[in-house]
């Protein structure tokens, strides 16, 4: 089995990647003003929902029933999506799902695709794998070709560029597009790439896309997009290739009317998106004439065993807890090391890799709670953050000294009696504290120690 | 079976093995219906710069044209269920170039919803292939004040007849605002969209 | 009536001026304090850091201590959190899920104490000084304490109520957060500084003397001109029988 989630295995620890981007001041200026862009966008059009609750509750019981009945979901999407002519294929992880979608590609003589966002190819590799068996991908969103044409990596789940101001994307392009002169407005930009990416939409016989959402009841899938790169991808090619997570099944098409009310409104502050794109399996004349879907599952399952932390599967990639959070606003999305930052990002990686990669993620969280507040699927993040630093626990994957000291301070508390003890030691020990715990103390001062507790001055006085 | 599809089924039932609650569906207290406002539907097409006419029924060939004229368009694409005219050509099959030469497309719709300013096509004969709306740099659609509806529940209910057709949900040009968070209209599909809404 | 007094561990190793206001400002309006020796720690520390044996233990400790006791004040939102927010999800594996059920009502915050059971926002104190309130994440998102906090400080005489700018921004503190990730939690406190040092106020004050050290111990790193004070040391002060209290 080789789950992959983009290159997660090999990045540097929460702490050691944030203290360098840290002192990016202009990513952080970007990562600021972005973030709190959308989230007041957000916080608006959400005001304007009296039922936004009745929406979140109807949100999280569909996906906890999706889950819970998976298998029979997924074989029901798979039943209507065939008769209506789609194909479909089961990846158990990464590498099969790459060697599914070259084979398809393969099988058509084709040696470039189209392809429009999806962050489960970012996970399995795909462009790697696509580039190595000589076959050219083409991204499409305007944030992803930005991606691609400087050799970056994404920063956000849904606006990967965010660490990007315009002027640096200008230049990006007048290198990498040939131009000889470009405008600098973000107007001028956009046109650049409409031109660019227009003649390839028209000529590309093989597109690949994602998707948001499959309905079970149907067969159908559902693109959601502002740019209409996605149409294009998923309407112009001879054959489509849409890969999705297991989890993004829903059972009816009816669900559809919660979650497009949701997402939109969550992930950009929209009352609705510019363009769905939603289409069962092959329709003559209209469209790709051949369909395949991969269904990839590449360490989800290993989610789903996980009661406790079961519905960070409801995730529908809104990025609204990225927005909301105050670790991601100082740091931006590389500091995770994972194409799936923020907080959603610090649980489903770890979950995704069985805890034994990005350990450090579940630490990178001050507990706040501010993502929970917006989650339009109600993943309770802190909480599964609580649980995944038990299980690294559990495993013994923490160091040894705070092992020591967490069993140390829990001896202390277990009496009074300890406890007084130990703050008579502490009183003693101050200096030495100060010394010990560089930290804190780099940025902070620690408190005196006071003559007496609270709990001896108590004594006295009774 | 493929090997990959038992093991995943596998996988699945073992991980919530145990867990016995059959299928069901969520309660829905959200709002599942509104009274229409249509001035709010023409003000949400307002904000994304769309045209909007409005006409009765037995004005409408003269307000296309006249909505054509305002753009500086001579001939439009039209699908094959819609009739014939000089100022028309019908996509019986055209290339993608031909698509991409031509000044625009005119098409009907199946549902409109007035909360977020969404019109939906289910590509039908009057509606067009999918194609014929995204290609072209300008789209010109006629929506009937009865198949306007206020919330977007009411619209996806509206869809059930033809939810395996392909549907496109429209609402507003394309925009990105992968650049510095400002939005920029217009980077894919048609960048002018104009309505016709007929009593 | 008898109340009941859980200090919470910090505030009883670092911070007994808190514990001594709140004994202060609930003698004062007529009703009788209590402190079971025997207290210890509700386990957030532990908790949080994923320890949660530890945690069940402490847990246990606390209930075996607060046995009876009809009202219990801690003037501490975070350890007032744990109780509601997990000691139920930790009672099934302890067996003590109707201990925990019984215990939760009796459990107040100090703000939530003052207000809703004993209908007091006047405690009658004096403090002459600007002031600005943090909102701690667990008073903001656990425990909802809306505007307790401000009607209480609003009846302070001689006070100048300022509003704290993103007061729903967590200051970085996080308890072990602080250590293991420093270098973030100094970057997110040095915005929330940068807010209270705009409000031209020369006390910052909360709930939380979790929050109130992380901030504190910043602000007198930079020598600035604001101090920190837990909310019940002011609502304690003016008072005859007390002293002004300031860490």
């Amino acid at each position: 089995m080789s789950v992959h989630v983009g290159n997660s295995e090999t990045a540097a620890t929460f702490p050691q990647a944030a203290k360098e981007l840290l002192g990016n001041a202009q990513l952080r200026q970007n990562v600021r003003r972005a973030t709190e862009t959308i989230r007041n966008k957000r916080a608006k059009v959400v005001a304007e929902m009296p039922d936004w609750e009745d929406l979140r509750n109807s949100a999280q019981q569909i996906k906890r029933n999706v889950l819970r009945n998976l298998d029979t979901y997924l074989e029901q999407f798979e039943a209507r999506c065939a008769e209506a002519g789609g194909q479909v294929h089961w990846a158990r992880d990464a590498d099969e799902a790459n060697r599914s979608i070259i084979g398809i590609i393969e099988g058509h003589n084709e040696k470039e695709i189209i392809k429009v966002k999806t962050m489960t190819s970012d996970e399995t590799r795909l462009n790697v794998a696509l580039e190595a068996a000589g076959i050219t991908p083409y991204e499409t969103d305007l944030a992803d070709l930005i991606i691609q044409l400087g050799d970056d990596k994404p920063s956000h789940i849904v606006v990967p560029a965010l660490h990007k101001n315009k002027t640096e994307i200008r230049q990006l392009f007048l290198e990498k597009m040939g131009l000889t002169e470009l405008g600098t407005q973000p107007e001028d930009l956009t046109a650049a790439a409409r031109s660019y990416l227009r003649e390839r939409f028209l000529r590309v016989k093989v597109g690949f896309s994602g998707a948001n959402f499959a309905v079970a009841e149907t067969g159908s899938v559902c693109v959601v997009e502002s740019e209409g790169n996605g149409r294009m991808c998923v309407t112009l090619p001879d054959v489509l290739i849409t890969m999705l997570g297991i989890e993004k099944i829903v059972p009816t098409f009816d669900d559809l009317e919660v979650f497009l009310q949701l997402l939109p409104r969550s992930a950009t502050g929209e009352r609705m998106n510019p363009y769905n794109s939603i289409w069962t399996g092959v329709t003559p004349n209209d469209g790709p004439r051949e369909f395949h879907v991969v269904l990839l599952d590449n360490g989800r399952t290993k989610v789903l065993a996980d009661p406790a932390a079961r519905e960070t599967l409801h995730c529908i990639r809104c990025a609204a807890c990225l927005n909301a959070c105050p670790v991601y606003r100082q740091t931006g999305g590389h500091a995770y090391g994972s194409i799936y930052s923020g907080p959603i990002g610090a649980i489903l990686t770890p979950q995704l890799h069985s805890m034994e990669h990005s350990q450090s993620l579940p630490y990178a969280s001050s507990l706040c709670g501010a993502c929970y507040e917006v989650c339009p699927v109600k993943i309770n993040i802190p909480e599964i953050l609580i649980h995944l630093r038990q299980r690294l626990v559990e495993s013994g994957d923490t160091t040894a000294l705070e092992t020591l000291e967490m069993k140390v301070a829990a001896f202390a508390m277990a009496s009074a009696g300890r406890l007084g003890a130990a703050q008579k030691l502490m009183r003693i020990g101050q200096p030495f504290a100060n010394m010990m715990v560089p930290a804190w103390t780099n940025s902070r001062d620690l408190p005196a120690a006071p003559k007496e507790t609270f709990r001896e001055w108590w004594a006295k006085r009774t | 079976m493929s090997s990959a599809k038992r093991e995943i089924l596998r996988r699945v039932r073992e991980a919530v093995g145990g867990q016995l609650e059959p299928p069901a569906p969520p309660t829905r207290n959200y709002r599942q219906s509104g009274a229409l406002d249509l001035e709010n539907f023409i003000e949400k097409l307002h904000d994304y710069n769309a045209g909007v006419h409005r006409c009765a029924a037995a004005d409408l060939q003269t307000t296309i044209e006249h909505a054509m004229d305002l753009r500086g368009k001579h001939r439009l694409l039209i699908p094959p269920g819609l009739p014939a005219g000089d100022r028309f050509i019908h996509d019986n099959g055209l290339t993608y170039e031909e698509i991409d030469r031509s000044e625009g497309a005119l098409t009907a719709c199946t549902v409109a919803i007035s909360i977020t300013g969404t019109i939906i096509l289910s590509h039908s004969p009057t509606e067009g292939r999918r194609a014929l709306t995204l290609i072209p740099d300008y789209h010109l659609c006629m929506v009937r004040e009865d198949q306007v509806v206020e919330t977007v529940p009411e619209g996806i209910r509206r869809l059930r007849d033809f939810r395996t057709r392909p549907i496109t949900t429209i609402s507003g040009p394309s925009a990105t605002a992968d650049i510095e968070m400002i939005r920029v209209k217009g980077v894919h599909g048609p960048r002018t969209l104009d309505v016709i809404l007929v009593s | 009536m008898l109340i009941s007094l859980f200090i919470a561990c910090y505030n009883d190793t670092l911070f007994p001026e808190t514990g001594k206001a709140v004994v202060s400002v609930l003698e004062r309006l007529g009703h009788t304090v209590e402190f079971r020796a025997a207290q210890t720690c509700c386990g957030q520390m532990h908790y949080n850091t994923g320890y949660r044996p530890e945690a069940v233990s402490l847990m246990r400790h606390f209930l075996e201590v607060f046995q009876g006791a009809e009202v219990i004040c801690i003037p501490s939102s975070s350890c007032v959190s744990m109780i509601r927010d997990h000691f139920p999800g930790m009672a099934a594996e302890a067996g003590l899920q109707n201990e925990v059920a019984e215990l939760l009502p009796r459990v107040y915050e100090f703000t939530e104490l003052l207000v809703d059971k004993l209908g007091v926002t006047d405690t009658g104190a004096t403090y002459p000084h600007t002031v600005t309130l943090h909102t701690s994440c667990h008073s903001l998102r656990s425990l909802h304490i809306g505007d307790r906090p401000q009607r209480l400080l609003r009846s302070v005489r001689g006070i100048t109520l300022v509003e704290l700018p993103a007061s729903d921004q967590c200051c970085g503190f996080g308890g072990t957060f602080a250590i293991k990730n420093a270098a973030v939690s100094t970057a997110m406190l040095s915005e929330k500084m940068q807010c209270i040092l705009d409000t031209g106020a020369d006390v910052c004050t909360a709930g939380d003397n979790s929050c109130l050290m992380h901030i504190g111990g910043g602000l007198a790193k930079q020598d600035a001109p604001v101090r920190c004070v837990h909310l019940a040391q002011i609502l304690a002060s003016g008072i005859s029988d007390s002293k002004i209290l300031a860490s």
